[in-house]
Formats: C-alpha cells, sequence, structure tokens
C-alpha cells in the first residue's frame, strides 16, 4: 500500500519539471535534456523509497513524499546581506574563499573569492554548461550513473545552480573553500525544495580543503535539501573534506558524496551531522586505483525526534588501498539514528588496510541506533576490522570524574563532550573545531571551555 | 578529622571489609598494609564513594559530617581526594579543561574565587612542577596514552590543584619505577600540612622510605590485625605477610589506637 501511494506522490513534482524544461529548453545542451527526462522518468516510477527496500528499511521518508515541496528554478530574493545575516555562517579561515548558495542558487554577490589563486575554476554549474572548456567535463559527471534512488534522479532532473570547482595540477590551496549552502524556509504552506549539484575537480598533485555546509537563518524554517557532490581526485592528489550538515530543525535533509579515488590519491572525509528533523547521507568513495587512502569519518548528534542515517560505501578495487572509517553517534530524547556501512574488498584488491568503527552513545532510553557494518572481503591478503557498539556513559569513567567533585550531570555531559572531541578534534579548520565545540555543549546545556 | 566506626561493606554480595576502626587526625600520615584481598582497596574506594561497594553498617564521620550521606562529588568537594590505583582514561576532554572545571567545582562550593583558564593555566603550571609535569600533558586528554608513571604523577597532580584536607593514595606506587616513585613521594611530602591528613595504601614498604607514616595498620581479612608505628612496617618487609596469619580472627591490637 505504502509503495503505491509513494509512487504517486511524484505528480507534484511533474509541474516543476514542465516549468523548468520550458524554461530552460533553449539554453541547455540537448544532451542535457535528454538525460533529465531519463532521470525524471525514473523518479516517477520509482517514486521516493519507500521502507521495503533494504537500503531505507530505517528511514521512512513519508513525510518528504506527502510535503508540499517547491522546487526552486529561479534566484529569489533573500533576506540575506554580505555582511549582515550572513556572518555567523561564515569560517574565518575561509572568508574570502567562500561559494554561497540560496536554497541551491549560487549567489555571486554573497560570496568572496579573493584568496583563492586565479587558476582555480570556481563557477555556477548553469555557466560550466555553457563553456566550451567544460562542458565535456561536466557532461561525464553528469552522466555518470549516481545512485539508483528517486532522490539522486530527481536531483538530476530539477537541478539549476551549483557549482563547477577544479583545482589545477600541482596547485597547494592555503585558504580552505567553503561552499555554504544556505536553506530558508519559506512560512507559508509551499516549503522550498533545493537541488544543488556541485562538482569537484581535484587535478594531480594538488591539495585543497573543502568545507561544505548547511545552514539555516532560522531554526524552525521547512525547506527540503537534495544535494549531490562529486569529487573525483587524481593521481597524488589530496583533498579534505568537511561536510557541516547544521540544517534548521524543521528540514529534510538527503545527501549523496561521491569520491573517485585516483592513484595515490588521498580523500579525508568528515561529515557532521546535527541539525533537521530527517537526514540522509549517503556516501560512496570508490578507490578504482593502486595506492589510494582515504578516512572517512564522521559526528551525528540527535535528539527530539530528530532522524539520521548515514550509509556508506567504500569499495576497494584495487591493491594497496587504505580505508579508514570512524562513525560515532550521540542520541538523546526519541531520535533515531541508522549507520549502514559497507566496505567491499573486491577480488585481487591485495594488500588492502581496510577499518571501520561505529560508535553510539545513548543518553535516554526513548534512543534509538540500528547499525550495520557490513565486510565483504573477496581478496585473500588484506588486513580488515571492523565493530560497532552502542552503549552508555561508562560508570567507572563517571565516578573519576565526579571523585574530583565535579557533580553527575556535569560529568555525564564531561564523557559525552568527550566522545563527540574525537571526531572533532581531528578536523583542521579551527573556525569548525571550535563551532562543533559550542554545538556540542550548547546541546548539552553545559559551558566549559574548548580544547586548550 | 577521620573517624571509621565498625565499617562492613560489600561488593556483589561479599563482605569484605568486616568491621574497621580507625581514626585519622590532623597532620598525620597513616599506612594501610596487607597482603592482597585483605580489603585495602576497598577502604579507599568506600571512603571515595565508589557505587559498587555497599555499606553494610558502620558509620564514617569526617570533620564531624556523615561522610557515607555524601556523593562522591560532595566527597571531594569537602575536601576527600583518593587517588587512584588505576586511573581513568578520559578520551576527549583535555587535563586542563578537567582540572579548571573540578577546580572550579570546589572554589564554588566554598565560596572562592573561581579561574578562568588563563588565570587557571597559570596555577597549573605552578602545581605542575610539584610532580615534574610538561605543560604538554595538560592539553592531552585525561590519562589518555599516559604510561603509568605519567598516570600516577597526574594524580598527585590533581591532589595539588584540589588541595584536599584527606587524601587517600591506593597503591599510588605500584607500577612506578624507582625516578617516578621518588618524584610521586616528593609531591605528597610537600603537599603534607599540619592541618591535612593522608591515607597510603600500599602493599610494600618502599613508598613508607619516601614517605613516613606515624601509624602503620596491618589489614587482613576485613580487619585490622596489627597497628604500630613506622617500624612495624619494617617489620612486615622482613617477614612478609604470612605471620600475621596466626593473630588473624582475633584481631588483637597492639599499639595504642592512632590519636
Amino acid at each position: 500500500m505504502m509503495s503505491t501511494e509513494l509512487v504517486k506522490e511524484p505528480n507534484r513534482y511533474e509541474e516543476a519539471f514542465r516549468q523548468a524544461t520550458q524554461g530552460r529548453a533553449a539554453d541547455e545542451p540537448t544532451w542535457l535534456q535528454s538525460l533529465r527526462e531519463n532521470s525524471f522518468e525514473q523518479f516517477e516510477q520509482a517514486g521516493f523509497p519507500n521502507v521495503k527496500q533494504e537500503e531505507w528499511k530505517y528511514t521512512n521518508v513519508t513525510s518528504i513524499a506527502k510535503a508540499s515541496f517547491v522546487p526552486v528554478l529561479t534566484s529569489n530574493g533573500t533576506a540575506l546581506s554580505k555582511d549582515g545575516g550572513l556572518t555567523r555562517f561564515i569560517y574565518e579561515e575561509a572568508r574570502h574563499s567562500r561559494l554561497v548558495f540560496v536554497n541551491g542558487m549560487f549567489r555571486e554577490e554573497l560570496s568572496s573569492r579573493s584568496a583563492l589563486p586565479d587558476n582555480v575554476v570556481a563557477m555556477d554549474l548553469r555557466e560550466a554548461l555553457r563553456s566550451s572548456e567544460y562542458e565535456a567535463t561536466v557532461r561525464e559527471y553528469l552522466e555518470h550513473p549516481v545512485l539508483a534512488n528517486g532522490f539522486a534522479a530527481l536531483n538530476t532532473a530539477l537541478f539549476t545552480s551549483g557549482l563547477f570547482l577544479k583545482i589545477p595540477r600541482g596547485i597547494t590551496l592555503d585558504a580552505p573553500i567553503h561552499l555554504l549552502f544556505i536553506g530558508e524556509g519559506a512560512a507559508e504552506n509551499s516549503p522550498p525544495a533545493a537541488f544543488p549539484r556541485v562538482m569537484v575537480v581535484a587535478e594531480e598533485n594538488s591539495s585543497a580543503t573543502i568545507i561544505e555546509s548547511y545552514a539555516s537563518p532560522k531554526d524552525d524554517g521547512v525547506y527540503l535539501t537534495n544535494a549531490i557532490v562529486d569529487l573525483s581526485l587524481a593521481d597524488g592528489a589530496r583533498l579534505q573534506h568537511y561536510k557541516i550538515q547544521r540544517e534548521s530543525m524543521g528540514a529534510f535533509h538527503v545527501a549523496t558524496t561521491r569520491a573517485e579515488l585516483g592513484p595515490k590519491s588521498s580523500y579525508n572525509s568528515t561529515a557532521i551531522n546535527f541539525g533537521a528533523t530527517l537526514s540522509r547521507h549517503d556516501i560512496h568513495v570508490q578507490m578504482d586505483h593502486e595506492g589510494a587512502e582515504c578516512s572517512v569519518d564522521g559526528l551525528y548528534m540527535v535528539d527530539g525526534s530528530q532522524h539520521t542515517d548515514t550509509h556508506s560505501v567504500i569499495d576497494h578495487r584495487q591493491p594497496h588501498c587504505t580505508s579508514h572509517q570512524l562513525y560515532k553517534g550521540i542520541l538523546d530524547g526519541k531520535s533515531r539514528a541508522v549507520f549502514n556501512g559497507k566496505v567491499f574488498v573486491r577480488h585481487g584488491a591485495q594488500q588492502t588496510d581496510a577499518r571501520q568503527t561505529n560508535k553510539n552513545l545513548l543518553l535516554s532510553t526513548g534512543a534509538r541506533v540500528d547499525t550495520k557494518p557490513q565486510l565483504e572481503i573477496f581478496a585473500d591478503d588484506v588486513k580488515c576490522t571492523h565493530g560497532a557498539a552502542v552503549g552508555q556513559i561508562d560508570e567507572e569513567e563517571k565516578f573519576y570524574l565526579e571523585s574530583r567533585g565535579i557533580n553527575p550531570a556535569l560529568a555525564r555531559n564531561m564523557l559525552t563532550y568527550g566522545f563527540a572531541e574525537e571526531v572533532i578534534e581531528k578536523i583542521g579548520v579551527e573556525s569548525i573545531r571550535r563551532e562543533l565545540d559550542a554545538a556540542v555543549l550548547n546541546r548539552l546545556h553545559v559551558q566549559f571551555e574548548g580544547v586548550s | 578529622m577521620l573517624e571509621i566506626r565498625n565499617l562492613h561493606a560489600s561488593v556483589d554480595g561479599n563482605e569484605i571489609l568486616k568491621g574497621i576502626n580507625l581514626k585519622v587526625n590532623k597532620g598525620e600520615v597513616h599506612a594501610i598494609m596487607g597482603p592482597n584481598g585483605s580489603g585495602k582497596s576497598t577502604l579507599a574506594k568506600v571512603l571515595a564513594g565508589h557505587p559498587s561497594y555497599e555499606v553494610t553498617a558502620g558509620e564514617v564521620l569526617f570533620d564531624g559530617k556523615n561522610l557515607l550521606e555524601m556523593t562522591p562529588d560532595e566527597r571531594a568537594r569537602e575536601g576527600v581526594f583518593m587517588a587512584f590505583q588505576y586511573p581513568v582514561e578520559i578520551p576527549g576532554v583535555s587535563n586542563a579543561q578537567f582540572l579548571r572545571l573540578a577546580y572550579n567545582e570546589k572554589q564554588k562550593h566554598l565560596g572562592a574565587e573561581e579561574l578562568d583558564p588563563l588565570e587557571f593555566k597559570d596555577l597549573l603550571k605552578e602545581k605542575a612542577k610539584l610532580v615534574e609535569m610538561e605543560a604538554s600533558f595538560m592539553s592531552r586528554s585525561v590519562n589518555e596514552g599516559f604510561s603509568g608513571g605519567e598516570k600516577k604523577r597526574n594524580e598527585i597532580l590533581q591532589m595539588a590543584v584540589l588541595d584536599p584536607k584527606l587524601s587517600v593514595l591506593d597503591e599510588t606506587d605500584s607500577g612506578l619505577d624507582i625516578d617516578a616513585l621518588r618524584i610521586v613521594a616528593e609531591g605528597v611530602n610537600k603537599l603534607h600540612d599540619p592541618n591535612k591528613a593522608v591515607i597510603l595504601v600500599t602493599h610494600y614498604q618502599r613508598l613508607l622510605n619516601y614517605i613516613t607514616p606515624d601509624f602503620v595498620h596491618v589489614l587482613s581479612g576485613g580487619r585490622i590485625v596489627k597497628e604500630g608505628g613506622k617500624e612495624l612496617a619494617l617489620e612486615l618487609e622482613e617477614k612478609g605477610y604470612d605471620w600475621l596469619k596466626s593473630a588473624n580472627g582475633k584481631s588483637a591490637t597492639v599499639a595504642p589506637q592512632a590519636g
């Protein structure tokens, strides 16, 4: 019953798709028009995912299907100004290397790129599609089959703006590049749906840090973010990637991250999930070449009736690759978290070193975690470990703090903070660490200074 | 300062302490010795309020107040400190954060001035000299990745910062090499003054070469079976604990009660 019901919901998007198609027909290459049509057809057939599908077993998106989201197809006015409302979302280290999007639409006037070298290409995806130099690259990305689910198909059908980012060969960027996605919810009955699409090309031996953050000026604004971020790392490229999801508590956040790692490249990702009433993050790291390494870490912290779901795939397809994964979760109230982490070690991927850990801290009896680390190994000379833990505050640790005069409530909070720190303290951008420290402490309703 | 009367305590239903009587006055250093399993560490943990230990009979007065009615954190703020035999690692919380928070909780309790991170840093620097700890330890997570000796020094640093009236050192000498033992012992000696008291819980006499006890109590089978001055420790060192077994059960008190 549920699945048929869900399949019908896409009709709401049909009008948007027709509108969008008319609006940009003249503007877009024909290959993209047919790609969009195929994608939309896919979406119409499959609808939004439902809980009968294994990959969506614990995450029910009926609320997204039923809400009357209106896809954002053009830039509307925004309440934000460059000096005003934006300031609190800007990281000092990336003040002049920030690219700002409002409801998925790139905003040049809110962005600043003076700290970026001239040869770094950072342009609205719309512009890249019109560029003879980059159209072929963009096409390659877009035609690369994305995840076979309704959200991804809908993004391809409806994305209007986004970013094409190229870090040239041999360049090391000092300033992190901040992609700031602002969600401005609508008060009335038709909340906006944003479909940002990002492509990052890290050329040979380049090195950069990318911050992808999601935030909202209002704590309760309702909107949907449905984002796809593609990253490709060429030979020897190094990329630090921080995804900071602090959407409004009324928002829905669905995002896909895909990273393809070239020979001897290094990809380090930390995904933070604090916001949104419902969030789902699919992260796929494909290691198609020898000698690549990645760390894929994350921290989710949810409370109340929040729901957060991480599905991760780390695919070792060639020998001599390393992947380390640490995901931690803190759950309070009646919140719920899902962690599904697959690590594949394909036939012939000898000398693979893969480690995966998922640890969860339950602060209330009403919270629930479904965790499923999955290791599938088809090679025989590998070093692989994985594990998952769900637990409460350690009583010996708590007693130790109490025995120094710290009251039980504060002791619990310090231990919770410490639990989160294992992920936060590794983040290489100080402003992010400070922001997250403060967010964790705020969530715990305590005050003490962050890492000294 | 501390008066223990007929203290009985059990863990998981097994009675470990079977009627301890002990009086500790200001300025005194007491050593509690005894073979493994005699209940020495249990006594230390009961005084600190460890939740796994249940007091089934008896009472403990600290400065005239009922210590057993207080929660572990209240005891600490009142001035009771236990140095752990196995200090616990607290990942993600720095030593400096932890110590400042503990310090300020106590200051708050005493109605004294709380310190901000910068002010506290100065205080910590001063105290760290006492146990020869480098500044880098302060920004590291509490006890995480510390060697056995570093953990024990960190316990004494905490004692120095919290400035307790009564310090109970639970096997602080175990696992220490001779240099670390000297540093720890000198730290304890420097912190001692006529208004404070120390209880050393130890299996071996060697710590007592560095910290001279006023009284030695020998625990066996959950009872104090022998008491004396510092010379008793030497006698134990020489004869071992086996000769006490005959005395066990009679609970003969040959030396006068402390104080």
